[in-house]
């Protein structure tokens, strides 16, 4: 059985806190061992993980506490007060400071009771009472010193007192039996301890045992609890108990060997929120999506604002000039520079969202160029889903704005769409002025009948702009009208001025980390690179994250924005990350890449409150629906009509209604063909919202109100995956 | 399928012989059997013999059984039928009580032995020899990364293949990818159809989508054909026929359907008909929704005020485990049917009939306005 005594005698501690260890999630996974022995011989990290659910969101800023050693001692105090003198509680603590560092060095080569001693009559001091120590005996140096050290870290809270013993020494020999223990063990004995403490030392001692029981999982989910213990002595010491002595303390630190790695991430971490702070400062993040009829000349528009920013150069833009002229499509020169592939060029039709960044003196705007063709809808609704500004596009040639807004149009669709997916301010841009001679009239017309309309839609006066330019000419994008005709009387601003103008946007970046997976593909290097926006949170390079629903663990290798790498990015950016420690075939569109600690919910059956829109056919129960959410689509079936709501009030006029017609609010429930990663409207709003569309046409929009059903793994194995 | 022989009393009680000719008669037999009929057919048996000297032998031998049927199950993509039961006629292999397992086979024949042959299943059996109900097509629904291969008959949908592959998308200056990406799902689609489309059997292969992906599709499928030789492609090119539709879901079957194309080529078909008769209740539904009723105890009151004009009732109904169910179903069929009623059986295993059996599985379009203040809590599930 050599290949057990290999797993037995294995460095746990270098290989669990390297950054792509693979041992990291499940040794199983690599290696052909038998359940049994695994659970004897490794230790269980998936317990441990399962432990921070109950915390829930009250994580404990730990990085900086943790590295105080005395965390380990009280407990360890509690379970060996019995067989030590009676002392105050100021020598107790310093007994266990220095009990502590001196298992550090000696591991368990002498029994606690000689420790005990020996530091009580060397009056706590470490230094002096391991000088005592060793030069009385010999001692074999600590072979596995790193591991002997961890076994202390687990044995250390999980004994209860009751489960105290008269006699120290056995206790040390029952400790080296006790191989493995559950965090969750650690919690319930800890619970225990607090609830118990009746004696005065106890009494202080079980509400610090207490947030032991709080930090410790996280510690060891981290992965870097140990790393971080010993070789951070140089941080703050920002622990209040103002009983423990700080000074041994530090005698001990230069005694440990050093690690090889540093702390450095958690100080990084403690430096997001001020980078955040730092960026801000400079120009606010805005994404930008383009929406609009077909033909409207949205790329067109785009194209020609990108060249005359001098984001797309010269020279390319000759070369599409010249290729544009060779399939005698000229007009479409500037609209190549976002159609890339074939297919919409020959077309000449925007299929598939563009997506690209840049500046104006206060902004940075990713921009995302929608497609408007009615089939296109469904790339449209994701990138309005990551937006958070749109410009509507709309044409104000003669009939086609008419075409554009009449029911069935997409100027009203998209309208109505971007409203109920969170697009909170838009910029109405009437483009193609020009065949319209300039005309005031032709433009005042237009901004009449469609202000009106946007009121309708929920949009406030206050938060719609109108202004008027040509994509093909480059009126009034970057510079102020010259056109004459224009100009006599129009003195408003231009589009990038208007763009300029566009309110900052608050992002949830204290949230626990979301990005919803837009696309996957190889990229250069090691990994797989996946690019979408992020949804709330921050994410660093070297993260550990988890990709939901499959629940694998990945890791953050690098972090790009616009093909420059960056060390950290926020809700609200788009980026594209590499990752390592999965397959590539594992992670698809509409994955969530979250925080280990806080999941992302998953479930294929949802209550929703939505609001009907147009519809041709009502609604009934077992209707099939597209489920439209972030970056997916997916068929769903409506299974139950729970009750109809009055549109203004909110208030149940019905429960169970036969069928729900147009222009109506109800509850519903909805079912997935398979588990789905999403979000309650009420702690995530962007992620909380949806769209259904059924026959090409958008039915309704929706709130995601609760989670009903989570198929489980297994399930959804024995249905067809 | 063949009706050799029925022998049926005026009490309905009988039984008949069928000769199964195609995939499609299976279907149809799982719709006829029942638990607790009696199912007669030759079939393979692993028979054990002993010498005299104590060896024992094992060999299979063909006989002719008959069955108390116990279970019955269907499977769709192989249409198999495999009928479970005991032995309740003894001969020289299989004792009497002995439990064997029949699987139907086409063209050897069967008997079928009923208690109570209700008008419903004498239907089926009509419906199931008539041999001018027959169009067979393929279909193929599709989107970017997404294609679903069907194919249609009279009484089924199957989805033959299910291609789902990831394309990346567009991004600045690299769409090799994208483009890779589509080509590989594009061959992975014409070999769905190489391998499931008998070109023989199938009148006409429609190929459905969203935007441009069809018309992209067909012209790297004959650029395909072409390179490859695929002579078979080639010959039968003007079978192909390209049709929009608004997603590449197998519902989106539904639309296809309804496309006035498509309705042309197979005007009366069964798939054809049922899509558009669930298309006429939901309008009825939007304009005067007191005359649709759906569920089983509204379209139940409906029926005994002889309201019903047209009934639609998912076949899964009369599959019914238990007889007072199934009971409960065909009154409602003939109620209807006394009072000139259309009765409309849906397949379950077509679009419509899936959306039907989602719908509780039976709806009614009423002659007249009924009020309805019944709640529509149920959810079978």
């Amino acid at each position: 059985m050599s290949r057990h005594r290999n797993v037995r005698t294995m460095n746990y501690e270098e290989d669990f806190f390297d950054d792509d260890d693979v041992y990291g999630h499940s040794v199983e996974d690599n290696y052909c061992i038998s359940p049994g022995t695994v659970s004897q011989f490794t230790f269980n990290r998936d317990a441990q993980h399962d432990l921070t659910h109950y915390m829930g969101e009250s994580r404990i800023p730990e990085e900086d506490n943790e590295d105080d050693s005395d965390e380990d001692v009280e407990p360890l105090n509690d379970s060996s007060g019995c067989g030590r003198p009676k002392l105050n509680a100021v020598d107790d603590a310093k007994l266990n400071t220095c009990l502590e560092g001196m298992r550090n060095i000696l591991g368990e080569t002498f029994p606690e009771h000689v420790m005990v001693e020996t530091a009580v009559k060397n009056n706590f001091d470490l230094s002096s009472s391991l000088n005592q120590l060793l030069s009385q005996q010999d001692a074999p140096k600590p072979q596995r010193q790193p591991r002997e050290k961890r076994r202390n870290r687990s044995e250390a809270s999980p004994k209860p007192p009751v489960m105290l013993l008269k006699d120290p020494v056995p206790r040390q020999t029952k400790s080296d039996t006790q191989a493995v223990s559950t965090a969750a063990d650690d919690l319930s004995s800890l619970s225990l301890q607090s609830s118990e403490g009746s004696n005065t030392p106890a009494a202080s001692k079980a509400s610090s045992a207490s947030s032991i029981a709080i930090t410790k999982p996280d510690i060891l989910s981290n992965g870097m609890g140990a790393v971080d213990e010993i070789s951070s002595p140089d941080k703050p010491e920002t622990q209040t108990d103002s009983v423990v002595p700080q000074t041994p303390k530090k005698d001990q630190m230069t005694s440990v060997p050093p690690l090889p790695r540093s702390s450095s991430k958690t100080k990084e971490k403690l430096n997001l929120q001020k980078e955040y702070e730092k960026r801000r400062e400079g120009k606010d993040l805005l994404n930008l999506v383009v929406i609009g009829h077909v033909d409207a000349g949205k790329s067109t528009l785009m194209g020609h604002l990108l060249y005359q920013l001098g984001n797309v150069n010269r020279k390319m833009m000759h070369k599409y000039e010249q290729e544009s002229r060779k399939v005698g499509k000229s007009s479409f020169a500037f609209a190549w520079v976002l159609d890339e592939t074939e297919e919409e060029r020959s077309r000449g039709v925007t299929m598939d969202i563009a997506q690209t960044r840049f500046e104006t003196p206060h902004r940075l705007v990713t921009l995302l160029d929608a497609p408007g063709h009615k089939d296109f809808i469904p790339n449209m609704i994701t990138g309005a889903a990551q937006a958070d500004v749109g410009i509507l596009v709309v044409n104000a040639t003669k009939g086609e704005f008419e075409t554009g807004f009449e029911s069935g149009g997409q100027t009203r669709e998209h309208a109505l769409l971007s409203r109920s997916l969170g697009i909170s301010q838009l910029i109405i841009a009437v483009n193609k002025m020009d065949t319209v001679d300039w005309a005031q009239e032709r433009y005042d017309d237009i901004v009449k009948k469609l202000g009106q309309f946007l009121k309708q839609v929920g949009y406030k006066e206050a938060d719609f702009f109108f202004v008027p330019c040509s994509g093909l000419s480059g009126e009034n994008l970057t510079q102020c009208a010259k056109e004459p005709k224009l100009s006599s009387w129009y003195t408003g601003t231009t589009l990038v001025q208007q763009i300029d103008n566009f309110k900052p946007v608050t992002r949830s970046i204290d949230k626990p980390f979301r990005l919803t997976v837009a696309d996957v593909f190889k990229g250069m290097g090691s990994g797989f690179s996946i690019t979408g926006r992020i949804n709330a949170g921050s994410v660093q390079n070297g993260d550990r994250m988890c990709v939901m629903p499959s629940a694998d663990n990945a890791v953050i290798k690098g972090i790009l924005q616009d093909e420059m790498p960056i060390p950290y990015a926020f809700a609200g950016d788009h980026v594209t990350m590499t990752i390592t420690g999965l397959d590539i075939t594992k992670v698809n569109m509409g994955n969530v890449i979250c925080d280990m600690t806080n999941p992302v919910k998953v479930a294929t059956r949802i209550r929703a409150r939505v609001v009907i829109f147009n519809l041709k056919m009502p609604i009934t129960r077992g209707f099939m629906v597209v489920y439209h959410y972030q970056t997916i689509t997916e068929p769903a079936i409506i299974k139950r009509l729970v009750s109809q709501l009055n549109r203004s009030t909110g208030e149940v006029t019905h429960n169970h209604p036969k069928c729900l017609t147009k222009n109506s609010s109800a509850v519903v429930e909805i079912e997935f063909e398979r588990p789905i990663c999403l979000e309650l409207y009420k702690d995530y709003k962007d992620l909380g919202r949806f769209m259904l569309r059924a026959g090409g046409v958008t039915i309704a929009a929706g709130m995601i109100e609760e989670v009903l059903k989570v198929k489980t793994k297994d399930e959804q194995a024995a249905t067809n995956y | 399928m063949k009706l050799v022989n029925r022998d049926i009393d005026k009490h309905n009680v009988g039984s008949v012989v069928l000769l199964p000719e195609e995939a499609e008669d299976m279907w149809h037999a799982y719709n006829l059997v029942g638990i607790g009929d009696t199912l007669r057919g030759t079939t393979i048996r692993k028979v054990q013999t002993q010498t005299a000297t104590g060896s024992v032998n094992v060999n299979k031998v063909r006989t002719t059984l008959t069955i108390q049927v116990e279970a019955i199950d269907f499977d769709t993509q192989g249409c198999v039928l495999r009928v479970k039961g005991r032995n309740i006629q003894e001969n020289q292999y299989v004792k009497m009580g002995a439990y064997h397992t029949i699987d139907l086979e086409p063209n050897r024949k069967f008997t079928l032995g009923k208690h109570e042959w209700d008008s419903v299943s004498l239907e089926r059996i009509e419906n199931a020899c008539d041999p001018t109900q027959h169009a067979d097509l393929a279909a193929v629904v599709m989107q970017e990364g997404l294609a679903h291969v069907c194919l249609i008959t009279a009484n089924m949908t199957l989805v033959r293949a299910k291609i789902e592959t990831h394309i990346p998308r567009k991004r600045k200056g690299q769409c090799q990818q994208h483009d890779k990406g589509l080509n590989r799902f594009y061959d992975q689609i014409i070999q769905a159809i190489l391998r499931h489309v008998n070109f023989d059997i199938v009148k006409c292969v429609l190929i459905a989508s969203p935007g441009f992906v069809k018309d992209q599709f067909a012209e790297y499928l004959f650029d395909q054909a072409f390179k490859m030789d695929l002579k078979i492609l080639m010959d039968n090119k003007s079978k192909f026929l390209l049709i929009h539709s608004s997603s590449g879901f197998k519902h989106s079957l539904k639309e296809v359907l309804q496309d006035p194309a498509v309705m042309a080529k197979l005007a009366d078909t069964k798939a054809a008909g049922e899509v558009k008769a669930l298309d006429d209740f939901f309008q009825m539904l939007q304009n005067d929704p007191d005359r649709a009723f759906y569920a089983v105890k509204p379209v139940e009151k409906a029926a005994e005020h002889q309201a019903v004009e047209v009934l639609l009732i998912s076949d899964e109904l009369f599959r019914a485990q238990d007889v007072a169910q199934r009971k409960r179903y065909v009154h409602i069929v003939d109620v209807v049917r006394e009072h000139g009623g259309d009765v409309k059986i849906f397949s379950s295993l077509h679009v419509s009939g899936e959306q039907l059996g989602q719908l509780s599985g039976v709806a009614a379009i009423l002659r007249f306005p009924m009020p309805d203040d019944e709640e529509y809590s149920g959810d079978e599930d």
